[in-house]
């Protein structure tokens, strides 16, 4: 049944969320940004992690949606849930309250501590680009057990230095995170359309760990805006199986027959 | 009673309003309203600000905006709130700017009387160095540093909800966001409803229901939720908001549309927009 794929079967958005969705475990209980994370999270929900707890921070705790929404607070997010809840108990009590695993969100900017830009291009008060802001990544970047990021590699968006920490991750990096009080993990994994990156847990920095198929170290850094780290053994990541291929497209489909577009994309 | 009056007798010029919904329950119907009364230079509070803000900002009714997430969920970013915090068109706008948490509590502190809201949050957030009101307190019996933002007392706070009974109690159901303590939390409240019924005898028991005297006004507006949904009635109408993009991102496409749209409609078009999107019964 389990095909060898090369990388001429797939593409790299699909391997990025296939990554990504393989890093949830079925005890986990996670917070889902919109976008890129959803569609990761969904994955996992509908192969190797059934019974994840995925949560919108529009109150829906266990959620199952059927097509990815187009917001974080579709209809089908209350309708398959376990329970709904205010905005108020979700952030106090469950995020707050410590009983958040994991936190998924996606970036504009980010730089190699896991600080994460989802505010203002360029000065606060005279931004050039204004951007949405950070919703509930300030403290679900701070609350949940460990943040996971996933994003497409560009030098525009993997930055040097962000214009605006709108959602702290490992500061400057070595103990910046535990000086200010946080006893939560941070940014532990990055994955991208080329690389899977974990955290060094001695300078906070993201390192390769490993490349998506296909995939060379020059693409990595001439895509990325700082000098990129390595791992002493850097890895292949294994490619997608059929069942996760075939779950991806089926819900990408469902989600475009149901939105009219490409949902969830955003 | 009539939107028109709920809207003029309760909304004036330089009150702090919020419209709320969490992408559900949005009082479109009101906020139009009130765009077509011309009720301006108010200051507006809204956790996601979303169409139906950059609808209020590009008319110029807007001085200053209180939020945590102004974008248009799941499309990407508001062009007339752009326009105006970018190139100060067509006024400047103001910006008071937290997070989700900071302003859930702000109203769960506003409709609990308390002056400010206490929370662990804000931790090496960039917005506590840009937003004054972003302060800390420690606790006397810990020691430990947590955030604190100002309760917020709206004047007015304008929600969108299901069902009303014939005694004006009303009935919020799905996605309840902070409806229930935007209410609570402001000065007079202002609700539009789907329907009216005579009562809640098959409600369950621990369900959102707003007694009528914590509200000021009931409007019956069908559909007045639209492009947002009502849980049970009708859909969100994903199709508008992707649309709005490109509505939004030039001006004089924006005033078209506003004239046509919204200054030439009443409450009752509002129906026929979600009956194509009602959920199958």
């Amino acid at each position: 049944m389990e095909q060898n794929f090369t990388a001429q079967d797939f593409t790299a958005d699909e391997m990025m969320t296939i990554a990504a969705a393989r890093a949830l475990g079925n005890d986990d209980v996670c917070f889902v940004g919109i976008g890129a994370p959803s569609a990761a999270c969904n994955v996992a929900r509908l192969t190797h992690a059934p019974d994840i707890t995925l949560i919108y921070e529009s109150g829906t705790i266990g959620t199952a949606p059927d097509v990815l929404p187009l917001s974080i607070g579709d209809g089908i997010l209350c309708e398959t849930a376990v329970t709904t809840v205010s905005v108020p108990e979700m952030f106090r009590y469950w995020l707050q309250g410590g009983r958040v695993t994991i936190g998924f969100l996606g970036a504009a900017q980010l730089d190699r501590f896991g600080n994460i830009n989802t505010t203002v291009i360029g000065d606060y008060a005279h931004p050039k680009t204004r951007l949405p802001g950070g919703g509930g990544a300030p403290e679900i970047a701070s609350s949940c057990g460990q943040i996971f990021i996933t994003m497409k590699q560009t030098k525009r968006g993997m930055v040097d230095k962000i214009d605006f920490v709108t959602s702290f991750g490992h500061g400057t990096g070595g103990t910046a995170r535990r000086d200010l009080g946080l006893t939560t993990k941070g940014p532990t994994l990055l994955i991208t359309d080329l690389a899977v990156w974990k955290t060094d847990p001695e300078s906070g920095e993201f390192v390769v760990a490993s490349l998506h198929p296909g995939v060379t170290r020059q693409e990595v850094s001439d895509t990325c805006g700082w000098t990129v780290r390595f791992a002493d053994s850097v890895e292949e990541t294994p490619p997608p199986t059929a069942l996760e291929l075939q779950t991806l497209r089926d819900l990408k489909a469902r989600t475009a027959a149901a939105h009219g577009s490409a949902g969830g994309d955003a | 009673m009539p939107l028109s009056q709920a809207v003029r007798e309760n909304l004036h010029a330089g009150d702090s309003v919020a419209f709320e919904g969490f992408t559900h329950l949005i009082p479109h119907a009101a906020a139009l309203e009130a765009i077509g009364q011309g009720i301006g230079v108010l200051s507006r509070i809204r956790m996601t600000p979303d169409v139906v803000y950059d609808q209020m900002i590009g008319m110029g009714l807007v001085r200053k905006l209180v939020f945590s997430y102004a974008g248009n969920p799941g499309v990407g970013l508001l062009r007339r709130l752009r326009d105006a915090v970018e190139n100060g068109w067509p006024r400047p706008l103001e910006i008071e700017e937290h997070s989700h948490a900071a302003m859930a509590n702000a109203y769960e502190a506003g409709a609990a009387g308390l002056p400010l809201a206490v929370f662990r949050g804000y931790k090496g957030a960039g917005l506590a160095t840009v937003n004054p009101n972003i302060k800390s307190v420690t606790c006397p019996f810990t020691g430990e540093v947590l955030a604190a933002v100002p309760a917020l007392r709206p004047d007015v706070t304008v929600i969108h909800a299901q069902k009303a009974n014939k005694r004006g109690d009303v009935l919020v159901e799905g996605i309840v966001g902070v409806q229930k303590e935007a209410v609570l939390a402001a000065r007079r409240a202002v609700v539009t409803v789907e329907e009216v019924v005579d009562d809640f005898a098959a409600v369950h028991p621990n369900a959102c229901v707003l007694p009528h005297w914590t509200l000021k006004a009931i409007a019956v507006v069908p559909g007045g939720a639209h492009p947002s949904y009502a849980h049970g009635y009708y859909e969100r109408d994903n199709q508008n908001y992707l649309a709005w993009d490109a509505i939004a991102a030039d001006r004089e496409r924006f005033r078209q549309w506003m004239q046509d749209n919204v200054l030439a409609a009443t409450p009752e078009d509002f129906a026929e927009r979600v009956a194509k999107l009602r959920s199958v019964k």
